[in-house]
């Protein structure tokens, strides 16, 4: 029985690091096609890719979009939290579900819905309407991982600073926010690296021009096979797992996913 | 210097969403005083404390303090205290910021506020404690912060909930103690809510017995514990033997009646007659009953006799006769040792 469980236990980590190691090896593939087993090293295309204008232009895009929309998220994620789990208003529950949405909801869905009803309408430049697509993409993931340590935080602690003198804002202030801090992180890296990979909603609203990294990787991976998108895959996938590592040290993310 | 009206409930009614809670409540604090709130869980007592820190809107009524209508007035502007049952710390903030933090709302200087929390932290004896976070320290030095954090900002009230119930026995009774001590020494008028009989009593120098959402009885504690007006308030006072006396006889909560000659003749309509387990005679006198249960409990015996006027309980000395279960016995209701309760007292099942 422990064999067999071994061998199980085995098949799905190939699984799960299988593909990732070919990306890996392909990546330092010294010829001009994208191949497995690479048959001479060498450091070629990972320069190539740190070389490349529209990767460096999709690469600032991507980024800062990913911060202004977790950050808009967390404006708006926060104050929602706090009155769906402080005041627990009627529909409380609708809302919630309301909510969650476009994470059931396909990307592609969101993309087009947001394309056809708001953006075209409202002729929205590319670059808003991607960051209002993001926003929306991120604000469950915001409200649920506040919502989270509101929960954990008693309600008398806020009490006990208002009878102490503060006005509601300023107990929001001085004792909510330093103690939901971690969670306010979380929620940031959390709703950085979704920004940061998506794909579905931000294919409808990339402009001429204007593309995030993902839209860029794909679009040139149809023009050109070569072993350029596996250097670039290899260098964010360390560039998440490095941001994934040091939030798990710092805050123990995995307690609120 | 004393004023009577220093608190003054006026026909303070409080709900929660549709169900009313406390009904036309009315009373006065004078300045300087403690006064117990005492009742069973559900009587409406922290609903009560919680309305007068402004925590929840009356429905109906209004609050006054220091000859100001405060009924309207948001918490953060009352000038009231409260140590919370649960202590309320803020997690984040050592124990001498967690003082600090009333008085810096209050602009005070951060020389003044040195002074003042040093002065507060040595006056609950954690003066080497002020750097600790509240999660390094025992649950009686939390108790102590919570009140020093209270206190330190002087408030014109300061409301207690069930602020020992979290305690071991014997801390609890330290602090009951210096909590007495420290309410003597500063003279500040305090509320203290509790459902324990004995801390009420210790503690307040009027207690308020509540049930239902309205005050049973207020008075000191001698008075209500020797003097109970109520049926209900007899029984949280340890008067376990209740029965309704009328036209010369004893009426049980099984309806039956017994002649009881004990007292004078009780013409005066319908009134009852409450006595301790202590205060019941055994071995002598014109009741008959059968024991029942027996527990010995060290220095006394407890005997629950059944009898015709249904379960009574009775305590005697470890040293008198004993009596085994199953004995018929005569007993005896001393009419001496009865509390007499106020007419529209029936004999009430407890709770």
């Amino acid at each position: 029985m422990r064999a067999i469980g071994r061998i199980v236990l085995g098949v799905a980590f190939l699984f799960l690091i299988g593909p990732f190691a070919v990306i890996v090896a392909a990546a330092f593939h010294g010829g001009d096609t994208l191949t497995f087993p690479p048959n001479h090293l060498s450091m070629r295309w990972i320069m190539e890719v740190l070389a490349n204008r529209n990767f460096q232009t999709s690469f600032v895009l991507s980024i800062v979009l990913a911060i202004a929309a977790t950050l808009a998220a967390l404006a708006l994620g926060v104050p929602a939290a706090y009155a769906l789990v402080r005041y627990r208003p009627r529909g409380a529950g609708a809302i919630r579900g309301l909510l969650g949405s476009p994470v059931v909801v396909s990307g592609l869905v969101v993309g087009l819905a947001l394309l056809h009803y708001v953006v075209v309408p409202l002729d929205l430049p590319v670059t808003i309407a991607l960051f209002v697509a993001h926003t929306a993409i991120l604000l469950p993931y915001a409200v649920r991982v506040v919502s989270a340590s509101l929960v954990n935080l008693r309600v008398d602690i806020e009490e006990a600073a208002v009878l102490l003198g503060a006005s509601r804002l300023t107990a929001f202030r001085l004792i909510v926010l330093p103690n939901i801090r971690n969670g306010l992180l979380a929620a940031f890296v959390l709703g950085f690296i979704t920004s940061f990979n998506e794909v579905p909603a931000s294919l409808f609203l990339t402009g001429p021009g204007i593309r995030t990294l993902p839209i860029e990787m794909m679009l040139s991976m149809e023009l050109v096979y070569d072993p350029s998108i596996a250097a670039l895959s290899t260098l964010l996938t360390l560039g998440t797992l490095i941001m994934v590592l040091a939030s798990e040290r710092l805050l123990g993310l995995s307690r609120y996913v | 210097m004393s004023d009577p009206d220093y608190l003054t409930l006026d026909r303070l009614t409080l709900a929660h969403d549709a169900s009313v809670v406390v009904s036309s409540l009315e009373f006065r604090v004078a300045r300087g005083e403690m006064v117990a709130l005492l009742g069973p869980s559900g009587c409406g007592k922290t609903t009560t404390m919680r309305a007068i820190a402004g925590l929840l809107a009356p429905r109906s009524g209004s609050i006054r303090l220091d000859g100001r209508d405060i009924t309207h007035v948001s918490p953060n502007r009352r000038g009231i205290g409260l140590v919370f049952q649960s202590y309320a710390l803020f997690p984040h903030l050592s124990v001498a910021e967690n003082l600090a933090f009333g008085l810096r709302l209050r602009k005070t200087s951060d020389h003044e506020i040195a002074e003042k929390v040093t002065t507060m932290l040595a006056t609950v004896g954690l003066q080497d404690l002020g750097r600790r976070l509240p999660r390094e320290l025992s649950g009686g030095q939390q108790q102590r912060v919570a009140l020093a954090r209270a206190i330190v900002v002087q408030p014109r009230l300061l409301l207690l909930d069930e602020p020992l119930s979290n305690l071991d026995a014997n801390l609890r009774l330290e602090m009951r103690g210096e909590l007495r001590r420290l309410q003597r020494s500063l003279g500040m008028t305090m509320i203290y809510v509790t459902h324990d009989q004995t801390e009420a009593l210790a503690l307040a120098d009027r207690v308020a017995v509540m049930r239902a959402g309205k005050i049973e009885q207020i008075a000191d504690p001698e008075t209500i514990f020797r003097k109970p007006s109520t049926s209900f308030v007899a029984r949280f006072m340890g008067f376990d033997n209740v029965f309704a006396a009328r036209d010369g006889m004893l009426e049980g909560p099984n309806g039956r009646k017994v002649p009881y000659a004990g007292g004078p003749s009780v013409a005066a309509g319908y009134v009852a007659l409450a006595w301790r387990p202590r205060d019941v005679t055994l071995g002598a006198g014109s009741h008959r009953g059968r024991i029942v249960v027996t527990a010995y409990l060290g220095e006394s015996v407890e005997y629950l006799l059944d009898t015709p006027l249904g379960e009574i309980k009775v305590m005697a000395d470890s040293s008198a006769p004993r009596y085994a279960p199953g004995s018929e016995i005569m007993f005896d209701l001393p009419f001496a040792k009865a509390a007499p309760l106020g007419a529209g007292a029936p004999a009430e099942k407890s709770e």
